[in-house]
């Protein structure tokens, strides 16, 4: 079933339409909905799951789970494709791909698919911008084995030339196709403009790169990393004690686990300005106003939390009353200041308009961010904002699953294991100053880019009609092994 | 009806189950302790409820199931039921509107502008552009006269600020769904506002909203090479039936769909007995049904609106449809094949799973893994929708230096395949392990479990055939998908879609002239 449905792509908020009712319109009668009664949530403590540190450094999470009779596990790994060099970026991209399809020494990575798809089971491997992981889930009566076999893969891998030639393959597809969907291309290069074309949380992986990977370079870099702060997880129908036994045995003899190698990031956000990228083959622009956001460290989360709803968290909101609801210009269009675990994640408000309405729509989404700081927030505003995050805030935490990620994941960055609480806590105490505080301390529209993909001819009028300088054109060629860099030769890869 | 069967219980029960008895027979047991979760009742106005009561966390999420979809839009309107879709956000004679009986004659003026407009707009003879302005003009100014009755976006706000979860809707070919998650003391609240929306719809703000619709148009369809492609493709397979129209609607269609057509097609479709609404979370049914009850009945009975008759004829001579186009290569192809109601349903399923499932499926092992010649490939079905006769899709995308011939050579030869040779035991018996391997997984989310009953109590009249499809797949046999391998792929029923790497102009302006 296609799902050609309302998107919550936007994010953001409120309130503000009412401003915009023309004055001396009477007040609405009744609201029937706010004399339904909300009785008490039923009561709920979340069940959270057992943890375990181990001398060596190495964390067990265990959690039962007793409604279906499945197992479920993953080892997380420090260390991911921004620690990779350069000169091979993809590198953690071939080696999630390889490590599984590989297989060991006991069982090559095609045995191991049959044996495992037999019973329904799996096990997988991958590679992501900050960790490597190896998962599996099975019917709790292979619990046993499946296990087996994902320790013999997390410990003894036979990274095959074979198995990374496959992949290199596959990921050289993916970037001869990365300019053939412009929605792509637009989130792409936004990130290149907030953290610059080389950043290691913005490059991406060429033919070249991906080339110079070698079956040595997958084994090199289990080597250096399997020797981090594991963390092991498993939720299911299974009995913690004798889990946790099993568990120990696996990976308490293990040595101490190396500490991860400090980080020394510098992040400036991107060059001011309007960029453009042309793609003749689309009748809508893909608008990208892009800044740089914030680390989930920083004390303001939760006032820009607040702030990114009332901007562009949902139906209600600014970004979405004004640019979708009043003025029609566009289906898709959100966005808010993000925040990463351990690094900032960008700013980023992203509109999707026909090509004639390129300017009034960029126009209109960034008016929005500029009235953050000009058109007040209002006590209503608030309310809404807060009533939106605390009353779905359940969701959070609302299976075992989700609690367990959580835990997981605070576990990963090195936050408190009571985090969700006291975030909770800081949303419900957020102020209008508060807002106000953050809009000034962290929304900077001259220091944004806009970043616009689109059928040039057909922008008329014009992006120059921004005001913000000259044009600059990106140049988004895909590069072709061999050529001299910044070389223009007309490929098969080559697309505009 | 009622349920009473402890969650306690219901987990030892398969906990104790899946150690001790094989899995076919522990999915039996499963059923039956899940049967005493469920509740169903058919309210006096044909409307269907069905609660699972499942206590894990104070949640509950909700599926509202409407048997029409776009498949349904009247000849000339189509993307229609998607419109009325979008209309349902828009509140109603209590929710968001500061003034109804103002609202309600401002906005019979804008309909009644925009039929002046059209009517001059769409003159094939004799159209006075000057006319046409004024006309539009008077258009929008009835527009804003109307525009000031409205709270915009008052519906999900309320939604939204009492918590709800992923809140959304979809329209498909076949039907119209809406849903979103709520913590469990918003059920009445819950059922005020989707009782409200479904039975009294006012329409506000359509024209604009049709712009919007027109924007998911351009960026699901006409901006991206696939869905241009896709759509062509369903156009050329099907002669006579609406899957091959398509669903978000023509340009010249979607752009001119009327507030009064939307209207009727509520009227039409919206009715009773059209709809399922399944409820699974931490509710009662014992306390839901009689509350649901009371704000479910507000909706119009009516009868069941009458089954589309078309029946696409049989194809009998092989189609195609090439686009050259600046993105990189796809192929696909597609057979007609039977319904879900057809006996062989279940068969369809196990040649999909075995040409296509995971790394241990044919088409990975051979196009992918030894040829090399596809970054992927699969065969699925049905496509486009799953009510009336679809088809089943092949589609594969060519690695550099691979064309879409040679994927289409290597298709041939496994559909070749499974119809001269048996598929293995092992191949056979892996399809059916992991059907109930998946039901079973999917009965722990919320959401997804909601929209299966609600699915499932409309397409078969009872929601038991969930569990019930296990005996169609346990049934289905070697020498079946032999068979239906030898009726189904042949060339004169088959259509394909091809995307060939074209060049762009030489003449292009390297980098456009958007300044």
């Amino acid at each position: 079933m296609k799902n050609l449905s309302i998107s919550r792509l936007a994010f953001a908020a409120p309130v503000f339409a009412w401003l915009l009712l023309p004055s001396g319109v009477a007040a609405q009668q009744s609201k029937p909905w706010e004399k339904i009664p909300v009785p008490p949530l039923h009561e709920f403590k979340p069940q959270q799951p057992k943890r375990v540190a181990l001398k060596n450094g190495i964390v067990l999470f265990l959690q039962e789970d007793h409604e279906l009779p499945f197992v479920s596990g993953s080892v997380l790994i420090p260390g991911g494709s921004r620690d990779e060099a350069a000169a091979k970026a993809g590198l953690v991209d071939l080696y999630g791909q390889s490590w599984r399809t590989s297989g060991t020494a006991k069982m090559t990575g095609d045995a191991m698919d049959d044996f495992l798809e037999a019973k329904a089971a799996h096990i997988e491997t991958g590679g992501d911008e900050d960790s490597t992981a190896v998962s599996w889930d099975s019917l709790k009566a292979d619990t046993d084995q499946v296990y087996a076999l994902a320790m013999d893969l997390l410990f003894h891998p036979k990274f095959s030339p074979e198995k990374l030639q496959l992949a290199q393959q596959q990921t050289a597809t993916g970037i001869v196709r990365r300019n053939d969907d412009e929605g792509e291309i637009a989130s792409r290069e936004a990130a290149k403009l907030v953290y610059g074309a080389d950043s290691p949380y913005a490059r991406e992986p060429e033919l070249a790169t991906i080339g110079a990977v070698s079956v040595a370079d997958l084994q090199a870099w289990h080597e250096k990393t399997i020797g981090g702060k594991l963390i092991v997880s498993m939720i299911g129908d299974f009995d913690s004690t004798s889990m946790e036994a099993k568990l120990r045995s696996t990976f308490e003899a293990l040595p101490t686990a190396k500490p991860p190698a400090p980080r020394h990031e510098t992040f400036n956000g991107p060059k001011p300005g309007i960029y453009f990228i042309n793609k003749e083959d689309v009748n809508q622009s893909n608008i990208q106003i892009v800044g740089l956001g914030v680390d989930r460290h920083n004390p303001d989360v939760p006032s820009l939390a607040v702030m990114n709803d009332v901007l562009g968290g949902g139906f209600a909101s600014r970004l979405f009353q004004k640019v979708r609801t009043e003025l029609g210009l566009a289906y898709a269009v959100g966005g808010g200041l993000s925040f990463a675990w351990d690094h900032p994640a960008p700013f980023r408000v992203v509109a999707m308009t026909k090509s004639e309405s390129t300017v009034d729509a960029s126009k209109a989404a960034l008016a929005e961010i500029q009235g953050l700081s000009t058109k007040p927030f209002t006590e209503v505003e608030l309310k809404r904002a807060k009533d939106n995050l605390l009353n779905s805030f359940l969701f959070r935490y609302d299976t075992k699953g989700k609690v367990l990620a959580e835990r997981v994941r605070l576990e990963f960055y090195g936050y408190p294991a009571d985090y969700l609480e006291t975030y909770k806590l800081a949303l419900e105490k957020v102020t209008i100053a508060d807002l106000n505080s953050v809009v000034k301390k962290y929304v900077h529209p001259e220091k944004m880019a806009v970043l616009v993909v689109g059928n040039g001819p057909e922008i008329k009028p014009g992006l120059d009609e921004l005001k913000m300088g000259p044009v600059q054109t990106v140049d988004i060629t895909i590069p072709q092994p061999g050529a001299p860099t910044g070389a223009q030769k007309p490929g098969p890869a080559e697309k505009q | 009806m009622q349920s009473k069967l402890s969650h306690r219980l219901w987990t030892l029960t398969m906990a104790v189950l899946a150690v001790t008895l094989s899995l076919p027979v522990a999915m039996a047991q499963d059923v039956k302790s899940f049967e005493q979760r469920i509740t169903t009742k058919v309210l006096p106005n044909g409307l269907t409820l069905i609660i699972c009561e499942r206590p894990e966390a104070p949640v509950f999420s909700y599926s509202t199931f409407v048997d029409a979809g776009d498949v349904n839009d009247p000849s000339g309107q189509s993307g229609l039921a998607h419109m009325f879709e979008h209309l349902a956000f828009k509140g109603t004679s209590e929710i968001g509107t500061t003034d109804y009986a103002a609202e309600k004659v401002a906005l019979a003026k804008v309909e009644a502008a925009n039929n002046a407009y059209e009517a001059e707009n769409l003159k094939a003879i004799g159209r006075d552009p000057k006319k046409v302005a004024e006309l539009k003009k008077a258009l929008q100014d009835a527009e804003t006269e109307a525009h000031q009755y409205v709270i915009p976006n008052q519906f999900t706000e309320v939604a939204d600020r009492n918590g709800a979860h992923d809140l959304n809707a979809s329209t498909g070919l076949d039907q119209t769904m809406y849903f979103w998650s709520m913590p469990e003391n918003r059920l009445e609240l819950w059922a005020w506002l989707e009782s409200s929306r479904l039975s009294d719809v006012v329409p506000r703000e359509f024209y604009k909203e049709r712009d919007v619709v027109l924007e998911e148009r351009r960026m699901r369809t006409d901006s991206n090479p696939i869905g241009r492609l896709f759509e062509q493709f369903l156009a050329t397979a099907y002669v006579a039936h609406n899957y091959g129209r398509s669903g978000v609607g023509w340009p010249s269609e979607v752009s001119q769909v009327s507030a009064t057509e939307a209207m009727a097609f509520h009227k039409k479709y919206y009715t009773g007995s059209n709809i399922v609404v399944s409820v699974v979370g931490d509710v009662k049914a014992s306390e839901a049904i009689p509350l649901l009850e009371k704000y479910f009945s507000k909706i119009p009975a009516g009868p069941k609106p009458e089954e589309m008759t078309t029946v696409e004829p049989k194809q009998f001579a092989e189609k195609s449809v090439v686009i050259k186009d600046r993105s990189q290569p796809i192929y696909i192809e597609g057979y007609h094949r039977a319904s879900y109601r057809d006996p062989d349903d279940a068969v369809y399923d196990a040649i999909s799973d075995i040409l296509s499932n995971g790394r241990v499926s044919r088409l990975y092992r051979t196009l992918v893994r030894d040829q090399q010649i596809a970054a992927v490939a699969e065969g699925v079905s049905p496509y486009p929708g799953d009510k009336y006769p679809s088809l089943f899709v092949f589609f594969a995308a060519p690695v550099p230096g691979h064309t879409s011939a040679e994927i289409a050579t290597s298709i041939h030869k496994e559909i070749d395949k499974l119809k001269t040779t048996d598929v293995t035991d092992a191949e056979l018996a892996m399809y059916k392990t992991r059907a109930r391997a998946d039901l079973l997984r999917g009965l722990a989310n919320n959401q997804g479990l909601a929209n299966a009953l609600a699915q499932y109590q409309t397409r078969y009249g009872d929601w038991r055939e969930l569990f019930g499809q296990l005996d169609r797949v346990d049934k289905v046999t070697k020498a079946d998908i032999r068979r239906v391998a030898n009726q189904v792929f042949v060339a004169s029923n088959r259509t394909t879609g091809q995307l060939d790497t074209e060049a762009p102009a030489a003449s292009a302006k390297k980098d456009g002239s958007a300044q």
